[in-house]
């Protein structure tokens, strides 16, 4: 029969099973509308919002109103369809009980760090003197939006040991690329050019993908059994065509680079500059400096270690802080207080003016990588975070981090392939391996079934290095009796994968949607919305 | 600690079970000259919200609002009003906590969202195709000359001298590295746009030629002469948006015949912000391009019972698998902004996004017409939406900060945008919105009369 959600999906109104029962005895008829009490079936905002209902209320333009647009008046209809108020708000709220976030349970997704986003950020990032503030403003009108990027950059410099840093990178992956073009404006500055850029197999695929898009060649180095960079191996790589390593500290396998000053010490002999991907700093902020191992160049991704939202996929930041060597090349615009206290942002009209007057001249910015001034409504959010931490609650963070991740890989180990868990503690996030399930059960099986025990899976399939990769990250801000039932579950799982268990293959069976067909998605992509034929 | 829930005796606890004596036993492999031995000193320790609160709270009064001056500020960032629901529906712990929806059976809201968002971007742009949002407009516009080198394989850049400087600085930055050749320049001083010019730099080794619509001017001009002429030497036409409200009232990038249309989404739900994070839009016209797009898409399939459901697709372009081979290295990108997007334009529909597009264009009318009044002023453009040049007869720059010392946020100066560009230093760039009212318009008005005389 048809039903009135539009979703493509048509309840079936007799029993799933033979004996007229559902899952474990209980009665469970289908019903008219698709939805199952609180959790509701929503169309697409096309098919129930109409071209002539809006929710905001606007005058109507008068017929002889004048018209200075040249003759491209938009005659034709766009196709974009309205709701009112009532109706958007329960569009969006409908759809969003079919998310899983932080706020309602553990987010263990290894290398993006969810921690838990404290509201006093949102709070501070709408006070209209940040909101509502325009870029361009003259600079007497916005010393506050300065102050707060002052304020934020010495916080970073002074938690990572570095000389400089770079505010305007908009994420993770923007940081890398303005790292890796620091380094090739050093190194074109002292007429060097080098081609390669050296990134361990381990690395998340943004190193490798920011290399190339930087112009470098990118040649792997090998990671060790024990889950770490092979320093021979990459001693005997380095050369004169080498530009970079780039190295994250803590890796991915969950395990900090022990070597990275001898890793340091040997690129900087070669004559090339050391890229740390910073995603994991979070295991060893307050604890270690990484400008004390010998890095160049570093990202922090504020949506991560500063608990900036991640939004379902962002908007992120991406500061990249800076060795003596590379931060006289770092893009425009950046922030400088002077010795009269006040706080300058420096664009490409003053750059070179402001370098002669307050740096001797020595900065040569590579350009500019973004419009404006970088993620202003991070940096208000994070530096919320690290005021209320302060120097002792950073520390804290990273020990809480770094214990949770230990006591979920020692209550996992003896269950779990973990190959890297005899080489030392893990730092913020424990690594396991697919080896041992039973049947064909895979990585996949044991994710999509935590989801039924109503947990977000790990990260799966990454890092490469290891077979059924299962990376995962519980943070700090997560309780002891949240990983005691979050263990039970897993070492559950894990015990069902082990047995090669094959209910496991349709899970989950409780999630607002079954396994999707992504092949499907990929051989007929369906990008945007098309009015039935 | 507000936000830390361990225990003292849950650490002692779980210590014991990990088997280490204290947390320093986990930290071992960090060499030892470089551990900490306490919290890193000459920063201050840990606050009370209701502190830091207050602290945040004196530097937010450190800045003008926008609200609470006239404010006439456009160049690339549009003040509109964004009704209270958006930001409502945003602060949704599932929408806000959530992230990159990798396991799709739970992140349906998100992904039928960004179906929604894609499929009101690809109409408004006139193209058949939208990603799920880029960093910010400059970025999208950087990563649509990296996309037509692809798809052309060739290396010549021809940018337009109207496109916003910011964004010309963002290509010619990431050009030296990837030895794109850039044919570029500052804008003329004229009533329209050089097009004839820009036709005239295209040759059989251009890949693309990038055009900005409205431009940084406030111009309008057709752009199906500079689509047929590029598409005659085998080049696409890339063109940048930086007011989406504008194509509430002016025909669609694609409709002109544009191969890649990129810009920001900051005017519609996600505010002035300073400048971030801001909402990058990219779309194709041609459904045969969608391969080489940067970033996220996410697409309609069905789940193991035959529901509708959505899901990231066509991900053998990005960086997560095809690592050095991806067509970019895009990762995070402005989720969070997109929805915000997505929920304004939902609330305006085409009916409101017409009224809204006709009442900026109405104000501004009225803006063009008190300001020509005041003495010395001109207005360059021949037509404008909802932004116009206004010649002052002396350097912007310094009128700008002279309004700013009556109050009023009166406008961007070129100068400021290109700085050292003498012919460009009397113009002023002023943006009339529907948050622009009367009132805001003489006082402009005033103060410009009483700062130029």
């Amino acid at each position: 029969m048809s039903t009135p959600n539009a979703s493509g999906w048509k309840p079936e109104m007799t029993p799933a099973n033979e004996d007229g029962l559902h899952a474990k005895g209980s009665w469970a008829p289908e019903t008219v509308t698709g939805n199952r009490a609180l959790m509701l079936e929503e169309p697409l905002l096309f098919e129930i919002g109409r071209a002539d209902v809006t929710g905001v209320d606007l005058p109507e333009p008068a017929s002889d109103a004048p018209n200075r647009l040249g003759g491209l008046d938009r005659a034709e209809p766009i196709g974009l369809p309205g709701l009112t108020e009532p109706e958007t708000v329960r569009h969006y709220t409908r759809l969003s009980r079919q998310n899983y976030g932080i706020d309602l349970g553990f987010f263990p997704l290894g290398s993006c760090t969810m921690k838990h986003n404290p509201r006093l950020n949102e709070k501070v990032a709408r006070m209209p003197g940040f909101a509502d503030v325009h870029p361009f403003q003259p600079r007497e009108t916005v010393q506050g939006a300065f102050e707060v990027i002052n304020e934020l950059a010495h916080w970073l410099i002074t938690l990572t040991g570095m000389h400089g840093v770079a505010m305007s990178p908009k994420a993770g992956a923007h940081g890398e690329l303005c790292g890796i073009l620091c380094i090739r404006a050093a190194l074109e500055a002292r007429g060097d050019a080098r081609e390669v850029v050296l990134v361990p197999d381990s690395a998340h695929g943004t190193n490798p993908a920011t290399a190339a898009f930087a112009g470098y060649r990118v040649e792997n180095i090998p990671t060790t059994e024990e889950g770490r960079v092979d320093l021979e191996a990459l001693k005997a790589r380095l050369g004169p065509d080498v530009a970079a390593v780039m190295i994250t500290n803590p890796n991915t396998c969950g395990l900090f680079e022990r070597d990275m000053k001898k890793i340091s010490d040997a690129v900087h002999e070669a004559g090339g500059f050391v890229y740390c991907d910073g995603a994991n700093f979070n295991a060893i902020v307050g604890k270690v400096r990484p400008g004390d191992l010998g890095v160049d160049a570093m990202h922090i991704n504020l949506h991560k270690t500063f608990s900036t939202p991640h939004g379902g996929g962002g908007p992120g930041s991406g500061p990249v802080v800076l060795s003596e060597a590379l931060s006289p090349f770092g893009p425009l615009p950046y922030t400088a207080r002077t010795a009269d206290g006040v706080v300058h942002l420096v664009e490409e009209e003053s750059a070179e003016a402001f370098s002669k007057e307050h740096f001797g001249g020595v900065m040569q910015s590579f350009g500019r990588m973004t419009a404006f001034h970088g993620q202003m409504g991070m940096f208000t959010r994070a530096l919320t975070y690290i005021l209320s931490h302060g120097a002792d609650g950073l520390k804290q963070v990273a020990e809480d981090a770094v214990l949770n991740a230990n006591y979920i890989l020692r209550s996992m180990e003896d269950l779990l392939h973990a190959p890297y868990a005899a080489s030392g503690p893990c730092m913020h996030e424990a690594l396991f391996g697919d080896k041992g399930f039973g049947g064909d059960l895979s990585t996949l099986d044991l994710a999509k079934s935590l989801i039924d025990e109503g947990y977000h899976p790990m990260t799966v399939y990454f890092p490469l290095v290891l077979h059924g990769a299962m990376l995962v990250e519980p943070t700090e801000t997560e309780s002891k009796a949240t990983l005691d039932q979050f263990i039970a579950a897993f070492r559950s799982l894990a015990e069902r994968a082990n047995a090669g268990d094959e209910a496991m293959k349709q899970a989950p069976y409780y999630a607002p949607r079954r396994r999707l067909d992504e092949t499907l998605a990929a051989r007929k992509p369906k990008l945007a919305w098309a009015e039935p034929e | 600690m507000r936000y830390l829930p361990l225990t003292d005796a849950d650490r002692g606890e779980m210590l014991a079970k990990v088997g280490a004596s204290s947390i320093d036993d986990l930290f071992v492999d960090v060499p030892e000259e470089a551990r900490l031995d306490g919290p890193i000193r000459g920063l201050p320790m840990h606050a009370s919200e209701m502190a830091v609160e207050k602290h945040m709270r004196a530097l937010s009064k450190k800045n003008l609002a926008a609200a609470d001056a006239p404010f006439f500020l456009g160049a690339g960032a549009y003040r509109h009003h964004v009704p209270s629901s958006v930001d409502t529906v945003i602060q949704r712990g599932e929408f806000l906590t959530a992230y990159t929806p990798y396991q799709p059976e739970i992140a349906q809201g998100t992904l039928q969202m960004l179906f929604e968002f894609q499929s009101q971007v690809a109409r408004l742009y006139g193209c058949a195709v939208a990603n799920a949002s880029m960093y910010d407009g400059s970025t999208a516009c950087w990563e649509a000359v990296a996309m037509a080198s692809r798809v052309t394989r060739r290396d010549r850049v021809v940018l337009s001298g109207a496109l916003h400087p910011h964004y010309a600085e963002v290509v010619k930055t990431m050009a030296k590295f990837t030895n794109d050749e850039i044919a570029g320049a500052e804008p003329a001083i004229q009533s329209t746009p050089d097009n004839a010019g820009l036709i005239s730099r295209i040759d059989e080794d251009t890949s693309c030629v990038v055009v900005q619509y409205p431009d940084i001017l406030g111009r309008i001009s057709d752009l199906t002469e500079i689509a047929e002429a590029a598409h005659a030497k085998g080049a696409l036409l890339v063109v940048v948006n930086t007011e989406p409200v504008a194509l509430g009232a002016i025909k669609a990038p694609g409709e002109m015949g544009a191969d890649i249309v990129v810009g920001e989404g900051q005017a519609l739900g996600v505010g002035l912000q300073f400048g971030g994070p801001y909402l990058g839009l990219f779309a194709v016209r041609d459904p045969k391009h969608v391969r080489q797009m940067p970033g996220r898409l996410c697409g309609e399939t069905i789940d193991a019972e035959g529901k509708r459901g959505f899901v990231l697709t066509l991900s053998t372009r990005e960086q997560h698998i095809r690592r050095e081979k991806a067509t970019s290295n895009i990762c995070t990108n402005s989720g969070l902004c997109a929805l915000a997007f997505n929920v304004h334009m939902t609330l305006l529909g085409e009916k409101g996004l017409r009224r809204l597009a006709a009442e900026n264009h109405r104000l501004t009318c009225i803006a063009a017409d008190r300001l020509i009044k005041v003495p010395g002023v001109t207005v360059l453009n021949d037509n404008y939406f909802n932004e116009f040049t206004l010649m002052l007869g002396q350097d912007a720059r310094d009128v700008v900060h002279k309004l700013a010392a009556k109050s009023v946020l009166g406008g961007v100066s070129l100068g400021r945008l290109y700085p050292g560009v003498d012919r460009l230093r009397e113009g002023l760039l002023v943006a009339v919105t529907e948050t622009t009212s009367e009132d805001d318009i003489e006082a402009l008005a005033t103060a410009l009369e009483e700062v130029l005389s």
